[in-house]
């Protein structure tokens, strides 16, 4: 349910900074690491964008996998979501990415 | 990171394959293609030199594109740039045609929340305030376990905030012991986010080198993603929940240092494995720390609130 507040801000800071055109594409990192679902972010922008400048516009989400360093064997990798685990055997990370919830552009016609 | 295809510069393969507009419109196309009926007016399809620079150490400015100079919504649309680019994430592959024009935008979904936040934690800290944000389940025991907390603390300043849904419930519940207490009622909301907890601050006004208890509305979920500027976020775990709690929302786990674990009386009448829940916390979050608590029989009340006077006076 946190999508919903989540795609109010996207909405609204889209709009605030993009004043011409009409945006047809959103694109946006989401890290697997957020805990974020797209499909709920989706099925939410559908219901946002309704009655503002993103009414044409399509959500394109790229999903982004966790990456970073091991602290015990300091060996730097992709980990599977949910819960990063090295082979190792540790759990205790520095995560580098995986925690991203950004736009990163838009497409405007 | 690039702003314009969200490649890290290692793992980009360096494929952008412009084409052009024709007068307002356009199509996207191969380089090298041929065109049978008309001529071109702007002579060879033009290869941008992408991705010589280093992606370690910018970040673009809003609107615009540190490394392609103004932003790509260009205003003359004859120039209009029609760009096909793969792009290779560690994520799952984003390969689309795009018919307008791109621009760089750099939002971050949080950094409203973020900054709210920032300035919440540097009020408390400029007070030497204890935040503690407390995180559980509906019915995981927050509220027992605070009304049990300030009665243990009754020599200190302590306030709460209460997040629930509805109702004063909660906050009425911690005034009956004595401690000062606001309500925030999110109505459809899950999770309490900084700008309320910002309401709250202001409302309550904080004594300085005071505890504030903040609880986030019942939820595993939401509230893991939401910074309030307190000093701790702990999970509240009833033993009741069982032991794979930590492996099924990670996330909260991950995001919290400390874990309250509650109900342990029930210890004896449950098939409850203290050692095999511990062991998923260890491999969820390495080095959190966890208290094991009753508030019926009072076990590790005192625990607890001698880490918490601790932390108040360094």
């Amino acid at each position: 349910m946190h999508e919903l507040s989540l795609v109010e801000g996207l909405v609204a800071a889209v709009e605030e900074q993009v004043t011409t055109g009409r945006i047809a594409t959103i694109r946006l990192e989401i890290g697997h690491l957020t805990g974020v679902d797209p499909e709920a972010f989706r099925f939410c922008f559908d219901i946002c964008k309704a009655g503002t400048r993103l009414e044409a516009a399509t959500l394109e989400i790229v999903e982004v996998a966790p990456f970073g360093h091991c602290r015990a064997c300091g060996e730097g990798r992709s980990f599977e979501p949910p819960f990063p685990l090295c082979p190792c055997g540790s759990a205790d990370l520095e995560l580098l990415r995986g925690g991203e919830l950004r736009v990163r552009d838009v497409e405007v016609i | 990171m690039c702003a314009t295809c969200g490649c890290d510069g290692a793992a980009f393969d360096g494929s952008i394959e412009p084409g052009h507009g024709h007068g307002g419109h356009g199509h996207p196309h191969e380089p090298g293609h041929r065109h049978a009926s008309h001529d071109h007016p702007h002579g060879e399809p033009h290869r941008h030199p992408h991705h010589e620079h280093d992606h370690g150490a910018h970040r673009p400015a809003r609107g615009g594109d540190a490394h392609h100079g103004p932003p790509h919504g260009d205003p003359d649309r004859s120039h209009n740039r029609f760009v096909r680019a793969r792009v290779r994430t560690t994520g799952r592959e984003a390969a689309t045609a795009y018919r307008g024009d791109r621009r760089a935008l750099e939002i971050d979904l949080l950094a409203a929340n973020d900054r709210i936040a920032a300035r919440n934690r540097a009020r408390l800290e400029r007070d030497e305030v204890l935040a503690l944000n407390l995180i559980g389940s509906p019915g995981s025991g927050k509220t027992t376990l605070l009304e049990a907390l300030l009665r243990e603390l009754h020599d200190l300043p302590v306030s709460v905030l209460e997040g629930d849904q509805a109702t004063e419930l909660d906050a009425e519940r911690i005034r009956a012991t004595g401690a000062r207490s606001i309500q925030i009622n999110t109505g459809t909301g899950c999770h309490l986010d900084a700008r309320m907890v910002g309401w709250g601050i202001d409302a309550l006004d904080l004594p300085p080198r005071s505890i504030l208890f903040v609880e986030n509305v019942g939820n595993l979920v939401c509230p893991a993603l939401f910074d309030l500027g307190e000093r701790y976020k702990a999970v509240v775990l009833s033993i009741t929940e069982g032991e794979e709690k930590p492996l099924k929302y990670p996330h909260v786990f991950r995001a919290a240092d400390l874990l309250l674990l509650t109900k342990i009386d029930l210890l004896l009448h449950l098939s409850f494995d203290l050692d095999r829940l511990l062991d998923n916390v260890r491999r969820i979050r390495p080095g959190m720390k966890v208290f094991p608590l009753s508030a019926r029989t009072g076990e590790g009340i005192g625990d607890l609130c001698g880490w918490i006077r601790l932390e108040l006076a360094p």
